[in-house]
C-alpha cells in the first residue's frame, strides 16, 4: 500500500530531527498566522492563483530566498565540518556531510539561482518590452508550481527518508541502484526533473515573449541589453534542459525498471551519463550568468549617465558565449581519457569564451569612462563583481588547460573556481539586479547605506573564504573532505575559509536588517515618480509598482533607451487614448497539477505505484479541465481603464 | 491602435509556441538517439538488433503512421472549407490508425518481454525499449488530444479556438511522423543491416 515508505522513514538522528522539527514548526507557524489573522482567502486570491507576471515573479523571489537560507545553512555546516575536522569528528559523520553537500550545490543551483533568475525575468522583463503580460500567463504559473513542487519535494526529502549523498550531479555507477539502493537519488531525480520541466516551460514561454509581444517599433537591434541577454539565456534553455529530462528519466528508468543505461555491467557506460549530463550542465551554468551580464548592462548605463558603450557587441559577445557554452562540456573531464587530441580541442574552445566575456568587461568598463558614476548599492555590487569574476575567469582559463586540469581535477581549487563565478557573477549581479529594481517592485526604496555594507561584506568575505580554497587546491585537498590528518597542514587554512564564511552571513544578516528597515520605514521612502534611477528603459515609465496591467496603452518604440530619449527631448506623451483591454482571470489549476506532479514524484520515490498513476491521471484531467474552459480572460474596459489611471497619475 | 487590437486577436502565439516547444522534445528525441548510437552494440552477448526486430512489421508500422500523418492532412483541408462532418471523419480516421499503430508498437514490445528479451537484459535493449517507447508515450498524448479535440468540435463547433487547437494537433502529429521516420531509418534499417 505505501511502497517502500515505513515508519523508519522518520528522522533519528539529533541534527536532522532539529532540521525537522524547525521546518515543519515554521510551516505551521506561517499556516497559523495567516488562519489567526484570516488571510488564507487572501493569499489565494491575490497570489497564489495569480497569472500576473509581477505577482509570480516575486513569489518566485521569495521562494528562492528562503531556499538561499537553506542552502547557507548548509554551506556553514560544511565549513564548519572542515574547520573541525582534522582528527577529530567535527559535527556530522560522513553520510550526513555527503547529504549536505549534495544538498548544498542542487539547492543554489535549481532553487536558488534558477529561482532568483527567474523571478526578476518575471517582474521585469514584459514591462521593459512594453507588454502587458507574458505570451502564455497561464503556462507560467504552472512553470513557477512545478518550481515550486520540486522545492518542496527536495525539502520533504529532509523529514521522511533521506537526501542524496551523490553530489550535485549524482555521477553514476554511485548514483545507481548498486551503490545508493536508499531514497536519497530518487528523491534528487525527482525533485530536478519536477523543476526541470518547468524551467522548459518557461523557456518557451519567454522565447516567445520577446519574439512575439514587443512593443510596436521595438526591433531586435532596439531591445534593452537585459531583453537581449533573456532571449540568449532562453534559447540556451530550449536546447540544453531537453537533455537534462532525458538523463534524469534514463537514471530514473536504471534505478526503478532495471534498466541498464548506466550501470557498471549488462554493457551500461557511466560515462555517457557523464558526457550527457555536463551537455546540459554547462550551458546551464552560462543560463544563470547571462541573465547577470544583461542586469549589469542595464545598471552601469544608469548610474554612470551613458548609454552603453558597444551595444552591438554586447549583443554578438552573448550570442558567441551561448554558442560556445554547448561545446566545452568535455572539460569538466579531460581525466576521462578522451585522448591528447580531443582534450586539446575542448580546452582551447574553453579558453576562447575568454574572448567574448573580456568583450563583455570591457564594454562596462569604457561605459564608466568620462561617466558622472554614482557609486549606489547596485554600483558597489558591480565593482565587487568586476574583481571577483575577473579573478573567476583567470582561475577557469587556468583550468581549461588540459595539463594543469590534470593536476587540479577534484581538488577545491575547483570548487574555488566556480565559487568565484556562481557568487561573484551569479549572485553579485542578481543581488544588484534586485537592488536596482526593488523600487519598481514594491513602490519604495531601501537603505542604501545597509545595502552598500551588506555588498562589501559579501566582497570580502567570498575573498576570505575562497581564496584559502585556492590554496588548499594546491596543496592537495579534494572536494567533500568530510575530514582530514593534522599533519597535512591545512587546517589554519580551513579556519580562514569558515571566519570569511562568517563575514559572508553578517552580510545577508545586514541584506535582511535592510529589507526588514524598508518595508518598517517605506512610507518615508515611497517611490512617487516611477524611476529613481532617471533610468532609460521603458519599465521606469510607468508607475512603481507597475499597475497590474502594466500600460494603459502599449508605447510606441523609436530608439534603445526610449524611454531616456522621451525624457531628453521633452515630448509630452500624446493624449491617451484608452482602449480595451484584455487579461487573463486568475485560476488554481496551475496550483493544482504541480500539487499532482509533487505527489507523483513523492509516490515513484517511495514506489507507491497506484497513488503514482491516480495523480498522474488527475494531472492530465486537470489540464483538459483548463482546456475545455474558453472563458479565461476578463475585460477592463476604456473608461474604466481612464478612472483608473487618473487616480494613479494625479493622487 | 486598432491595429494592436487586432493584432491580438490574431494572436499566433499558441502556434509559434507550440512550434518551439516541438523543438525542445526534437532535443530530448536527439538525446535519446545519441545514447542508442552509443549503446547500440551493448548487448552484453545477447542477440542483436538484427536479429530481434522484423523488418517488414515495422515497414507496416511505419505506411500506418504515414497514413495517419496524411490523414490529419485532410482534416486540416476541410477545417479550411467549413465542413465539420469531414473534419470529424477524418479526425477520426486519424485516431484509428493512430491507434492500430500503438497496438502494433506494443505488440512488438510484448513479443520481446516474452522472448525473454526485456529492457533489463542489456543496455542495447534498454536504449530500444526508451527511445521507442518514448515515441509510444507521445502517440498516446497525440491520442487523448484527438479524442479531445473531436469532442470539443462535437460540442462547440469549428470556431477559431478549434481551428487553432486542430492545427496544433496536426503539428504534433506530423512531428511524431518524422520522429518516427528517424527511429525506422536508425533503429530497424541500420540495426537490420549490421
Amino acid at each position: 500500500m505505501l511502497g517502500r515508505l515505513t515508519l523508519d522513514a522518520l528522522p533519528s538522528e539529533p541534527i536532522t530531527i532539529g532540521g525537522a522539527v524547525m521546518m515543519t514548526l515554521s510551516f505551521l507557524g506561517i499556516v497559523g498566522l495567516l488562519l489567526y489573522f484570516k488571510k488564507t482567502k487572501w493569499l489565494w486570491k491575490n497570489w497564489l492563483t495569480s497569472l500576473d507576471h509581477k505577482k509570480i515573479g516575486v513569489m518566485y523571489i521569495v521562494v528562492a530566498v528562503v531556499m538561499l537560507l537553506r542552502g547557507v545553512a548548509d554551506a556553514a555546516m560544511m565549513r564548519t565540518q572542515q574547520a573541525l575536522a582534522a582528527d577529530a569528528p567535527g559535527i556530522v559523520h560522513s553520510d550526513m556531510f555527503q547529504q549536505v553537500f549534495s544538498a548544498h550545490g542542487t539547492i543554489m543551483i535549481f532553487f536558488v539561482a534558477m529561482g532568483l533568475m527567474f523571478g526578476i525575468i518575471n517582474l521585469i522583463l514584459p514591462l521593459q518590452i512594453g507588454a502587458r503580460d507574458v505570451a502564455f500567463p497561464f503556462l507560467n504559473s504552472v512553470s513557477f508550481w512545478l518550481f515550486v513542487a520540486g522545492m518542496v519535494l527536495i525539502n520533504i526529502s529532509l523529514v521522511i527518508g533521506e537526501f542524496s549523498t551523490a553530489g550535485w550531479l549524482a555521477y553514476p555507477p554511485l548514483s545507481g541502484l548498486e551503490y545508493s539502493p536508499g531514497v536519497g537519488v530518487d528523491y534528487w531525480i525527482w525533485a530536478l526533473q519536477i523543476a526541470g520541466i518547468g524551467s522548459l516551460l518557461s523557456g518557451v514561454n519567454f522565447f516567445v515573449t520577446i519574439i512575439k509581444k514587443r512593443a510596436p517599433g521595438m526591433t531586435m537591434m532596439k531591445m534593452p541589453m537585459f531583453t537581449w541577454s533573456v532571449l540568449i539565456t532562453m534559447v540556451m534553455i530550449l536546447f540544453a534542459f531537453p537533455i537534462l529530462t532525458a538523463t534524469l528519466a534514463m537514471l530514473a528508468l536504471d534505478r526503478t525498471m532495471g534498466m541498464h543505461f548506466f550501470t557498471s555491467s549488462f554493457g551500461g557506460n557511466p560515462m555517457m551519463y557523464i558526457n550527457l549530463i555536463w551537455a546540459w550542465g554547462h550551458p546551464e551554468v552560462y543560463i544563470l550568468i547571462l541573465p547577470a551580464f544583461g542586469m549589469f548592462s542595464e545598471i552601469v548605463p544608469v548610474f554612470t549617465r551613458k548609454r552603453l558603450f558597444g551595444y552591438a557587441s554586447m549583443a554578438f559577445a552573448l550570442g558567441s558565449i551561448a554558442f560556445l557554452s554547448f561545446i566545452v562540456w568535455l572539460h569538466h573531464f579531460f581525466t576521462m581519457g578522451a585522448g591528447a587530441n580531443v582534450n586539446a580541442f575542448f580546452g582551447i574552445m574553453t579558453m576562447i569564451i575568454a574572448i567574448p566575456t573580456g568583450v563583455k568587461v570591457f564594454n562596462w568598463l569604457f561605459t564608466m569612462f568620462r561617466g558622472r558614476i554614482t557609486f549606489t548599492t547596485p554600483m558597489v555590487w558591480f565593482m565587487g563583481f568586476i574583481f571577483t569574476f575577473t579573478i573567476g575567469g583567470l582561475t577557469g582559463v587556468l583550468l581549461a588547460v588540459p595539463a594543469i586540469d590534470f593536476q587540479m581535477h577534484n581538488s577545491l581549487f575547483l570548487v574555488a573556481h566556480f565559487h568565484n563565478m556562481i557568487i561573484g557573477g551569479v549572485v553579485f549581479g542578481y543581488f544588484a539586479g534586485l537592488a536596482y529594481w526593488f523600487p519598481k517592485i514594491t513602490g519604495f526604496k531601501l537603505n542604501d547605506q545597509l545595502g552598500k555594507a551588506a555588498a562589501w561584506c559579501w566582497v570580502i568575505g567570498f575573498a576570505v573564504a575562497f581564496v584559502p580554497l585556492y590554496i588548499l587546491g594546491m596543496m592537495g585537498a579534494t572536494r567533500r573532505l568530510d575530514h582530514y590528518a593534522v599533519s597535512t597542514g591545512w587546517q589554519p587554512l580551513f579556519v580562514i575559509a569558515a571566519f570569511g564564511g562568517l563575514i559572508i552571513m553578517t552580510g545577508i544578516c545586514l541584506q535582511i536588517l535592510q529589507l526588514v528597515h524598508g518595508i518598517w520605514f517605506r512610507k518615508r521612502n515611497l517611490d512617487k515618480t516611477g524611476d529613481p534611477w532617471d533610468g532609460r528603459t521603458l519599465e521606469w515609465s510607468t508607475t512603481s509598482p507597475a499597475p497590474f496591467y502594466n500600460f494603459a496603452t502599449i508605447p510606441k518604440i523609436h530608439s534603445r533607451d526610449e524611454f531616456w530619449e522621451r525624457k531628453q527631448s521633452n515630448s509630452r506623451q500624446p493624449k491617451h487614448e484608452y482602449q480595451d483591454i484584455h487579461l487573463p482571470k486568475n485560476t488554481g489549476l496551475g496550483i493544482m497539477i504541480a500539487a499532482m506532479s509533487l505527489i507523483f514524484g513523492f509516490a515513484i520515490v517511495w514506489h507507491i505505484w497506484w497513488l503514482a498513476v491516480v495523480s498522474l491521471f488527475v494531472a492530465i484531467a486537470l489540464l483538459l479541465v483548463r482546456f475545455s474552459d474558453d472563458d479565461t480572460e476578463y475585460v477592463v474596459t476604456a473608461e474604466d481603464l481612464a478612472k483608473l489611471e487618473g487616480s494613479r497619475r494625479y493622487a | 491602435m486598432n491595429k494592436v487590437m487586432e493584432m491580438q486577436r490574431k494572436d499566433d502565439s499558441p502556434l509559434f509556441g507550440l512550434w518551439v516547444y516541438l523543438m525542445t522534445d526534437g532535443m530530448l528525441f536527439a538525446s535519446l538517439f545519441a545514447t542508442f548510437a552509443v549503446l547500440r552494440n551493448s548487448t552484453f552477448g545477447g542477440p542483436s538488433g538484427a536479429e530481434l526486430f522484423s523488418l517488414s512489421f515495422a515497414l507496416l508500422e511505419t505506411l500506418i503512421l504515414l497514413t495517419s500523418s496524411f490523414t490529419i492532412g485532410i482534416a486540416m483541408w476541410f477545417a479550411h472549407q467549413r465542413d465539420v462532418r469531414a473534419v470529424l471523419f477524418w479526425v477520426g480516421l486519424t485516431f484509428i490508425l493512430g491507434a492500430l499503430f500503438l497496438s502494433m508498437e506494443l505488440q512488438e514490445f510484448s513479443h520481446l518481454v516474452q522472448e525473454g528479451q526485456s529492457w533489463r537484459q542489456s543496455a542495447f535493449l534498454s536504449s530500444f525499449f526508451t527511445l521507442v517507447g518514448t515515441h509510444g508515450l507521445h502517440i498516446i498524448a497525440g491520442l487523448v488530444w484527438c479524442a479531445f479535440v473531436v469532442l470539443q468540435i462535437m460540442h462547440k463547433g469549428l470556431d477559431g479556438i478549434r481551428m487553432k487547437r486542430l492545427a496544433m494537433l496536426a503539428m504534433f502529429w506530423h512531428f511524431l511522423d518524422v520522429i518516427w521516420i528517424f527511429i525506422f531509418s536508425i533503429v530497424y534499417l541500420l540495426g537490420g543491416i549490421t
